[in-house]
């Protein structure tokens, strides 16, 4: 879907921001560019819409050069989310999210229903919230009509950079979930740049560490943590964390085997970081599993710390 | 003008603001350099730098403006810039009163020489060019002040060498020294004056509003009022109140009240200033942060220790920028009070204005603008050191 | 209070209606005001044409000033002008230290006596305040907003139009105020270039010794600068609204 080679950002005399940085992106998958404050993360983000105008190198999308596109017409195709939202505060909710269609010259009727489709895959009543200002919502509703102006004209690739940086720790994880279930439904490609590796493993089906303008390592988050690349990556995808992320990747269902256990059951849908959770607190080796209240097996607490370590059987990496 | 001819390889190296001042050196080369009028209220009739000048000077003058044009179009550093906009304005003063002894036949007192529009435009020129590079240098506020006061120290020198004596407008200054200075003094005394009565309503009164909230809108929007009403008016409606003060109170009249003259001038000049002054003050102590007073309160300081400790050094810049506002914006008022008797350098303008005597006008607006923009200058300074010693203590 | 306040605005319109259409009906008020028997009411000139003369000359000048401020401030905020914008600056705050009265006597030799000179005045007075706020509007607009409307594919101009000039109309509407506001007051002092205006009336009654013309002269343009001023006020104070809530 989309393909950088060898991208490369200089100002002035100084190193280069971003430096000779090759990656690429399947259709349909979210890719976290994770990296410390001055990694040059968010100037690639910025180059793939030409917000940043590349010194070198070429961004392909679809195959097609962006070069030969110009910029604002680059930037109607591609949805693009900024931390704090960014909503235009003297236009409505409903006029924000019509933005790039209007600019698009959609007829107003079509705007309109694209406008109350978005708020209500949003889970916002259209009739409630189209005609407020964006004054007037909280931090997760700016948040989410962000997110839906982003994606009014129907764009392949969404660019998000630092989406929930402004959002408290509960409705972030809310606003994450909510993402990912919009973007397992759209099937939208997603570039999203952030610092916080909890979020990547969260959403990244790939993830690609950064720094010092240089791309380290791109893989899947249970490979990263399984092989690291370097001391870097290793360090950021956290010593002491590692078992407990790797765990969150998997569904219980994956772990299941044959057998009986005792005392309250855990739901397949659940992570096997919660199954581990609810062993060592209720003191047991072992839990029941049901899917849609019928009994499937049972987890043991052997096959989680088996999963737990790098290389874990079922994870083919 | 080769140097705008000239091809440039990339626009890199040419100066777009420089290119624009140099247009505007250029236009003042074409109009005429000096106005000669056979008397003193008779129209001049100009004539070039070539005409106005002898031609050694002529061509010295053409040469400087050659090298400012270059300076100002190119890319050089800014001290490039500065030196050849400060050198060209000096030439231009000091050939522009080498150019009255040109003009002026012997023996005849009645002509008059004058800076010519010309001599003006070019001036202009340099005093952009010198100012943009000012501007690039980001001068500390001592700096500032140290180039303003070379600069009045030149000009002062500039006055006393005689080099300007041929010039009309000090030959009008020549044969009225002595009300020059004594209008001068009234004019500062009007505009300061005002401003210091003001500062010692004014502060109180912003307190007494910061500290009791309900008060603030209704005398800002007095204030507000205020400050709508025309200058000429206000100070033509004071007339009559005072004028009944004057006949009615005991030892008013003593006091120098009266219905026209000073009086009625001052009183709205301190009017006009009481806005900036009081919503500045509010703004000020408003903009200080709580946890700062919090702080303060927790040490155990009193409320009078907290204000002068804490609360009005916090808010002495924002103060101070509201002091300059009134102090510029007084300086230029305080030509008006003229109209009503009250003296000030706005005599010589209406005056110059009844006669058509322009030389006149500028002997009072000059000064007028002169005084202005060193208030600005040194307040501004003021203001930013103040806020830069705030900012500093913050850091430690 | 809002209720109060808007009422006794409304009557000192219609104070100032009855007052330009029949003077001579407050002869009786103005009359203990003069010495002499001098004339109560000014009569050399009608008080309304003079105030529609006055009101003519502020709005034209007023409006000249602000399309001109207005187009210069969005030039040097534009990347293109930028280099403009430091100087620009400096050169607004050093005019603004050039007092009313200076600018209108020394454009006299330009433009002789009348108008001309004092439409010139009030122009080159009003750009200052129009310049100031717009350029502080303009460059107030927060970055979050400015980056999400490049982001969205706007073009420059879209940007300007559709994004930072309404964001920016609450503080450039108050330089318009502060402009025509000053430019209301200088156009009085224009009469004393022969402008004809309110001034007029105010100078005639300073000359003569008559202080009911230097009332009745302050007193309209005072009141009209209050309502002037009031308009405005309002007018932003709905686009403030429009912005925050």
């Amino acid at each position: 879907m989309i393909r950088v080679e060898n991208l490369t950002k200089r100002y002035g005399d100084s190193p280069p921001v971003v430096d000779d940085l090759s990656m690429e992106v399947a259709a349909g998958e979210i890719c976290a560019v994770v990296g410390t404050s001055g990694s040059g993360k968010t100037t690639l983000l910025r180059m793939i819409n030409r917000l940043v105008e590349p010194s070198a190198g070429r961004v392909l999308i679809a195959g097609e050069n962006t070069r030969g596109l110009r910029g604002h017409e680059l930037r109607r195709r591609i949805g693009y989310v900024i931390q704090g939202h960014g909503l235009f505060p003297h236009w409505s909710v409903a006029q924000n999210i019509g933005t790039v269609p209007r600019l698009l010259g959609w007829k107003p009727a079509e705007i309109k229903a694209r406008v109350d489709e978005l708020l209500g895959l949003f889970g916002m009543e259209p009739a409630a919230f189209r005609d407020r200002r964006p004054a007037e919502l909280s931090g997760g509703q700016q948040q989410r009509v962000g997110v839906a102006r982003a994606l009014a004209a129907r764009p392949d690739l969404l660019l998000m950079d630092e989406p929930f940086g402004a959002l408290d720790p509960v409705i972030r994880g809310r606003a994450q979930d909510e993402l990912a279930a919009v973007q397992a439904r759209l099937g939208t490609t997603i570039m999203l740049v952030t610092h916080d590796m909890e979020e990547a493993v969260r959403l990244g089906h790939r993830i690609a560490v950064m720094d010092g303008g240089r791309l380290l390592q791109c893989a899947s988050p249970a490979e990263m943590m399984a092989r690291p690349a370097t001391p870097f990556v290793e360090a950021l995808v956290g010593g002491a964390e590692r078992p407990f992320r790797l765990l969150s990747l998997e569904r219980v269902e994956a772990a299941v085997e044959a057998g009986e256990a005792d005392g309250p059951p855990i739901d397949a849908e659940a992570s096997l970081r919660d199954a581990l959770s609810a062993c060592l607190w209720s003191g047991r080796d072992a839990l029941p599993v049901e899917r849609e209240g019928r009994r499937i097996g049972r987890v043991t607490l052997a096959a989680l710390r088996h999963r737990a370590a790098p290389g874990g059987a079922g994870r083919a990496a | 003008m080769s140097v705008l001819a000239a091809p440039v390889a990339s626009s890199r190296r040419v100066d777009r603001l420089g290119v624009l001042i140099a247009l505007v050196a250029i236009l003042g080369a074409i109009l005429p350099f000096a106005l000669f009028r056979a008397n003193r209220i008779v129209p001049g009739e100009g004539g070039g730098i070539a005409a106005a000048l002898p031609p050694a000077e002529a061509a010295l003058l053409g040469l400087a403006l050659l090298c400012f044009l270059a300076a100002a179009v190119l890319r050089v550093p800014a001290a490039v810039k500065l030196a050849a906009g400060a050198a060209l304005l000096a030439l231009a003063c000091l050939l522009v009163g080498r150019s009255a002894g040109f003009l002026t036949p012997p023996g005849n007192s009645f002509a008059r020489v004058a800076p010519g529009s010309g001599f003006w435009t070019l001036s202009f020129a340099a005093l952009l060019l010198a100012a943009d590079a000012l501007v690039r240098l980001r001068l500390p506020p001592l700096g500032r002040v140290a180039v303003l006061v070379l600069a009045l120290a030149l000009l002062g020198l500039l006055l006393w060498s005689g080099a300007w004596d041929g010039l009309s407008l000090l030959k009008e200054y020549g044969t009225r020294t002595e009300r020059f200075w004594a209008e001068g003094r009234r004019h500062v005394a009007l505009a300061f004056g005002s401003v210091a009565a003001a500062c010692l309503l004014g502060l109180p009164l912003g307190l007494l509003c910061h500290r009791v909230g309900r008060l603030r809108a209704g005398v800002l929007s007095v204030l507000n009022i205020l400050q709508t009403v025309p200058s000429i008016a206000l100070f033509g409606l004071l007339i009559g109140p005072l004028a009944w003060v004057a006949a009615n109170v005991p030892g008013a009249r003593a006091l120098g009240i009266s219905g026209i003259g000073a009086a009625p001038a001052f009183v709205a000049l301190v009017g006009y200033s009481l806005l900036p002054i009081v919503s500045n003050t509010v703004v000020g102590l408003a903009g200080v942060s709580r946890s700062v007073v919090e702080a303060a309160r927790g040490m155990g300081m009193r409320r009078s220790q907290r204000l002068f400790r804490v609360e009005l050094p916090l808010a002495a810049p924002v103060v101070l920028t509201g002091i300059r506002i009134v102090l510029v914006q007084n300086i230029g008022i305080a030509t008006v009070a003229a109209l009503i008797g009250g003296g000030g350098f706005g005599v010589f303008v209406f005056q110059g204005v009844g006669q058509t005597a322009m030389d006149l006008v500028l002997l009072g607006a000059a000064p007028t603008v002169l005084l202005a923009f060193t208030a600005a200058v040194l307040l501004d300074a003021a203001v930013e050191a103040l806020s830069g010693s705030n900012r500093r203590k913050a850091e430690r | 209070m809002r209720l109060l306040g808007a009422a006794w605005r409304i009557a000192l319109l219609l104070g100032l209606g009855v007052f330009l259409a029949r003077p001579d009906l407050f002869a009786p008020i103005f009359a203990p005001l003069t010495r002499f028997d001098a004339p109560a009411i000014y009569d050399g000139t009608s008080l309304l044409s003079l105030t529609l003369n006055h009101l003519a000359l502020t709005f034209a000048a007023t409006l000249a000033a602000s399309a001109l401020a207005l187009g210069l401030a969005v030039l040097v905020t534009r990347p293109a002008g930028a280099e403009f914008l430091p100087f620009s600056r400096a050169l607004a705050n050093a005019g603004q230290t050039f007092p009313p009265v200076a600018v209108l006597a020394l454009t006299v030799p330009l433009l002789g006596f009348g108008a001309a000179p004092t439409f010139l005045a009030l122009f080159l007075y009003g750009l200052l305040p129009v310049f100031e706020n717009a350029l502080a509007g303009l460059s107030g607009v927060s970055p979050g907003v400015s980056e999400a409307a490049r982001g969205s594919g706007m073009t420059g101009l879209q940007r300007l139009r559709l994004v930072e000039l309404p964001l920016a109309a609450p503080v450039i509407l108050a330089g318009i105020r502060l402009s025509a506001i000053v430019s209301l007051g200088t156009a009085t002092v224009g009469s004393t270039v022969a402008a004809k205006t309110l001034g007029e009336v105010v100078i005639a009654g300073l000359l003569s010794g008559n202080t009911a013309f230097v009332l009745q002269g302050g007193l309209i343009v005072a009141a009209l600068a209050i309502l002037i001023n009031d308009a405005f006020l309002w007018v932003e104070g709905r686009l403030r609204a429009r912005l925050a809530s």
